[in-house]
């Protein structure tokens, strides 16, 4: 999505709505959908004309290039084609707070969701109508086996998520830790590959194996502690500072109670 | 009765006598005496009664089954028991213990006592003549025997032979299946996927078994020369293993928008050594000082994936002279 | 009652006037004595929970396919090692508590260890004639590193493969021998022959522990019969040792110690969750996770191998010596050669060859401390390159920056430490010398007065 400021967003998404609604309305051509999701793609591409289209291009096309400075929010953006993503792609980046960029250079995070939920569905029935893409996922973790899903996670997600999705690096970008997504967006990001991850088509994970994936994943988030205090599931850095830091101040108190303090 | 009782009041007076007399003469204390404490006492007592009652608890928990967090009341119990114990102990070396300062010289070498070590050596080899020629004679049996000793540690490894090291289960023809041994079809492949594959009918427990599979676009390849048709229809093959430590390339770096994000690259998550899949596996991050091996690739003609060959180069970490190796089958 | 234990002891093994001497042998008292005695009431832990864990572990590569009470396991493949950590982990009650125990004893052994060597170098405690109490330490704690590396790869969890798939790569790197020296002791190509296991079994549970029992009874030894050093003050000399006498009042303090250690260490092993490998899973060759580190005690070695640059150094096409080499066997051997030929070096520079019983504080000998000190912050910022790809991942600096921040610091920083820890030793100096002049003024002038 663009690189406006939030700000800039918010303040040309409320001026330029009604400008806009017509020329965004011409590109989603929907002429099967009934009169409520023809109201809908209608918003949705007000919505997109006045925060997407900086980056995204008009109706979605994408620009390769940064275009001209100007325009309603004096910033030049890139960003890739929506045109085919379907609504997986764009329910997955509006409601984890992905898009709208800040710079379309820096790496998406989850944050604060800017869009009422109407709104939300208004562009992503927008962003659907664009060309044929996959819909949103309906994924069932009941059906999934923690097993199954620890086995398949640890061959291909381990190596970023780290083993016990508490996140990890990669030159030079972050895989986010998975405390927070919800099934949905589990199943969405495996199909889509964001940013730098890659993809997953149902030949190398059928929707049953992310069942499972999800499973594990909701599983790993307060997996069996029988041990105690968990230390975050990352191993032997929080170990060694423990070590240090409370056993070794502890003893050393401890020495420096039954020892003489000053020579 | 009455006789009875006289008997036992001489033998008590005998024995109080008896007692005292050496006390007139006792020699002077060693440990000298300090005033008493009633109170630490107490306290010292009180510590080692709770000792006593953690230890009490420790068993209790582990007797009984089923108690939900029972390692941390195990630790609790008996980390109390020990916790215990030392407090008593130093109250008491704080309250109840005379502290007392010694003092006492270091003590010195002997140069004396060394020297006559000494002497007992030389002068123990007073008979002998040919000095040099025993302790030559005695220095060869010792190496010698050493020697023998130490030779059938040869035994616990192909020391001399490192032909194990650069062989691949991989050859001409070998199809590329997946974990559970299913032939793998190029079709299944698409772009920015990372799939590991290993050879069909081989250990996959071994450095040279498992490869990563990525397809790239036609105008994303740029392999080194020599490497034309190693790619199947843009997929191609390298080792799993990273060339600098041996672990497994976990990761697939795959740019979702090029223009914005990092190129593609195989990364390894142990030291973070990237490889380039575009250009033959070629280093672009990290430590790794070599290429990762790419295995070519061919297409069968029911569309599976199988090995053209073998590798490019050694598989797995580095070693003297890798680069002048040769993969065998 | 006690003289006739005595006397029936001593008529049987004469040893009466030694249990008197060892009853009234003299320790100085000053805590940072005590740093060594936690390492050696570590090592009692170590050996007591390592039995107990040894009643249940299987030191066996054989492939096996997990059915037990863990549900995300179920029908994992897995080695026989790493099933029966996971059942006397969870399945044998109190097994999770030993562990942990032990884990964190190892952790808290090696650390005491180094305190103790700090103690040691920043004080002179070294010099002559205690170079051989000394040189023992150093062996114990390099044996002490290689055995903790043992027991985190015997378990066969995914942490411990990578961390076998690194001493390999490693191994092989050693120029010249490097791959026949890996062949010997893996019995072949990673992961190796199944006696490998073996191998490192028997040298964790027995090799490793009965050396260095051995060299601790023999540090010990050392330390008694040269006597403890001290620090100046009150009646103490370089001839003349003032302390408190082992019985009875060094004794309730030592043992007082040793069951705040054994507290400590059971009291984290039963609250303080280490190294959850049921969670980590089994390893295998093509399997690998983000964030894999080494107990903290190698978290150096991890350090150096990610700030090296990339190159291999090749001449005419052949690789002579590989990447791993340079952090992680060169330079531990690096460390391990300075620290040992550090007393011989300063006896060389400081042309002082007398015996010392008498310890230098810190500020005493500045160039000593503030090598020292710059020792200390160079190993200091390796081991914090180690972990630099968790500070991004918690904290969002960039690990590339980082460590680029580290490669310039790694030289930088030790050079400003040394020459900060000597100006401080020098001003605390001075200003002892002025107080102490100005007290002898003053003394004088009230000598004076008092005379006038």
């Amino acid at each position: 999505m663009p690189p406006v400021s939030r700000r800039a967003l918010l303040a040309a998404a409320a001026v330029v709505v009604a400008l806009l609604a017509a020329n965004g309305l011409a590109a989603g051509g929907t002429g099967d959908a009934g009169g409520e999701q023809v109201s809908l793609i209608q918003r949705g591409a007000g919505l997109f004309a006045a925060g997407c289209s900086q980056c995204h291009g008009m109706n979605g096309a994408g620009k390769q290039k940064p275009g001209p400075v100007g325009g309603v929010n004096n910033t030049a953006g890139i960003g890739p084609s929506l045109r085919g993503v379907g609504a997986l792609a764009a329910d997955f980046y509006l409601r984890n707070g992905y898009m709208p960029l800040q710079s379309p250079y820096e790496q998406p995070r989850r944050s604060r969701v800017l869009f009422s939920e109407r709104d939300l569905r208004a562009l992503t029935a927008y962003v659907a109508s664009l060309a044929p893409g996959p819909g949103i996922p309906h994924p069932d973790p009941a059906q999934g086996s923690v097993s199954k899903g620890l086995r398949l996670f640890t061959d291909n997600c381990a190596g970023c998520h780290q083993i016990a999705t508490a996140g990890g690096y990669l030159p030079d970008s972050v895989a986010p830790p998975l405390e927070q997504d919800t099934p949905r967006e589990i199943a969405e990001a495996v199909r889509i590959g964001p940013n730098l991850m890659p993809k997953f088509s149902k030949s190398l994970l059928s929707d049953r194996d992310v069942d499972s994936v999800i499973a594990y994943v909701q599983y790993a988030r307060s997996p069996d502690d029988r041990g105690g205090w968990s230390l975050g599931h990352i191993g032997p850095v929080p170990e060694g500072l423990v070590a240090w830091f409370v056993a070794g101040i502890v003893l050393v108190a401890v020495t420096l109670t039954v020892g003489r303090r000053i020579a | 009765m009455r006789r009875l009782w006289r008997w036992i009041l001489v033998a008590f007076v005998w024995r109080a006598a008896r007692e005292e007399e050496p006390g007139e003469e006792r020699p002077p204390r060693i440990v000298p005496d300090g005033a008493p404490s009633p109170r630490a006492e107490l306290v010292v007592v009180a510590l080692l009664g709770l000792a006593a009652l953690s230890a009490v608890a420790f068993i209790a928990v582990y007797a009984f089954d089923r108690i939900p967090d029972q390692t941390q009341y195990l630790g609790i119990a008996l980390g109390c028991a020990f916790g215990f114990l030392a407090a008593a102990l130093i109250v008491a070396a704080h309250h109840l213990v005379v502290t007392e300062e010694l003092e006492e010289e270091y003590g010195r070498p002997h140069p004396g006592e060394a020297d006559r070590v000494a002497r007992v050596v030389t002068e123990s080899g007073g008979r002998l003549r040919r000095r040099r020629l025993l302790a030559g004679a005695a220095g060869v049996a010792t190496t010698a025997i050493g020697l023998a000793a130490i030779v059938p540690a040869a035994s616990l490894g192909p020391i001399y032979n490192l032909g194990r090291f650069t062989r691949t289960p991989w050859r001409r023809g070998r199809r590329l299946v997946d974990q559970n041994g299913r032939p793998i079809r190029a079709a299944e492949i698409h772009p920015a996927e990372l799939f590991t594959a290993y050879p069909e009918h081989a250990d996959p427990e071994q450095l040279g078994a498992p490869v990563v599979l990525v397809k790239l676009e036609p105008d994303q390849l740029h392999l080194p020369p020599g490497r034309k048709g190693w790619a199947a229809d843009g997929i191609v093959a390298y080792s799993k293993i990273c060339t600098h430590a041996g672990c497994a390339i976990g990761l697939y770096r795959t740019p979702l928008f090029p223009p914005v994000d990092k190129p593609p690259g195989l990364v390894c998550p142990c030291h973070y050594s990237t490889f380039d899949p575009e250009t033959g596996g070629t280093v672009v991050y990290g430590p790794a000082g070599r290429a990762l091996p790419q295995l070519p690739l061919t297409i069968d003609g029911s569309g599976n994936l199988r090995a053209a060959g073998n590798f490019s180069g050694p598989v797995g970490p580095s070693w003297w002279g890798v680069r002048n190796r040769r993969v065998s089958s | 009652m006690i003289e006739r234990t005595t006397r029936t002891l001593d008529e049987r093994s004469h040893t009466a006037p030694f249990g008197f001497k060892a009853l009234r042998y003299i320790f100085p008292d000053h805590w940072s004595f005590l740093l060594g005695e936690i390492a050696l009431y570590c090592f009692i832990v170590l050996v007591a929970t390592g039995t107990y864990l040894a009643l249940f572990f299987d030191p066996s590569t054989a492939q096996t396919v997990y059915h037990g009470s863990y549900a995300p396991l179920n029908g994992a493949h897995m080695t026989e090692a790493y099933r029966s950590t996971v059942r006397l982990s969870l399945d044998v009650k109190a097994g999770l508590l030993i562990r942990q125990t032990h884990h964190w004893a190892a952790d808290v052994f090696v650390a005491a260890i180094a305190l103790h060597l700090m103690r040691i170098v920043f004080t002179g405690a070294f010099r002559k004639p205690r170079e051989l109490t000394y040189y023992i330490g150093l062996t114990i704690l390099g044996l002490a590193l290689l055995e903790g590396y043992l027991g985190y790869s015997l378990v066969d969890d995914l942490l411990s493969g990578m961390g076998l798939a690194i001493g390999y790569g490693v191994a092989l790197s050693i120029p010249l021998v490097g791959a026949n020296l890996a062949a010997l002791v893996w019995g072949g190509p990673f992961p190796g022959d199944p006696a490998f296991w073996s191998r490192m079994y028997i040298a964790h549970v027995f090799l490793l522990p009965i050396l260095i029992a051995t060299l601790i009874a023999l540090h010990l030894f050392l330390v008694s019969s040269l006597h403890h050093t001290q620090f100046r003050g009150g009646r103490k000399t370089e001839k003349r040792l003032v302390g408190v006498p082992s019985f009875p009042g060094q004794a309730p303090r030592s043992l007082g110690l040793m069951f705040a250690v054994f507290a400590a260490l059971f009291l984290l092993g039963g609250l303080v969750q280490i190294n959850p490998i049921w969670i980590w899973g089994p390893y295998h060759v093509a399997d690998s996770t983000n964030g894999a580190q080494p107990d903290w005690y190698l978290g150096w070695l991890i350090g150096a191998l990610r700030l090296m640059p990339s190159f291999d150094v090749v001449i005419a096409g052949r690789t002579l010596v590989p990447n791993p080499f340079w952090g992680g066997a060169l330079l531990p051997t690096a460390v391990f050669g300075g620290l040992f030929v550090w007393p011989a070096l300063e006896r060389r520079f400081t042309r002082d060859r007398h015996p010392h019983n008498l310890l230098d504080r810190p500020r005493d000998a500045p160039r000593r401390t503030a090598f020292a000190t710059a020792v200390l912050t160079f190993l200091f910022i390796v081991f914090v390159a180690g972990s630099a790809d968790r500070a991004y991942v918690l904290m969002g600096w960039s690990y590339a920056t980082q460590i680029d921040v580290y490669r310039v610091g790694v030289f930088v920083v030790p050079v400003v430490s040394y020459w900060l820890a000597h100006r401080i030793c020098v001003e605390l100096l001075r200003n002892e010398r002025v107080e102490a002049s100005r007290h002898a003024a003053e003394l004088e002038a009230e000598q004076a007065a008092g005379g006038g």
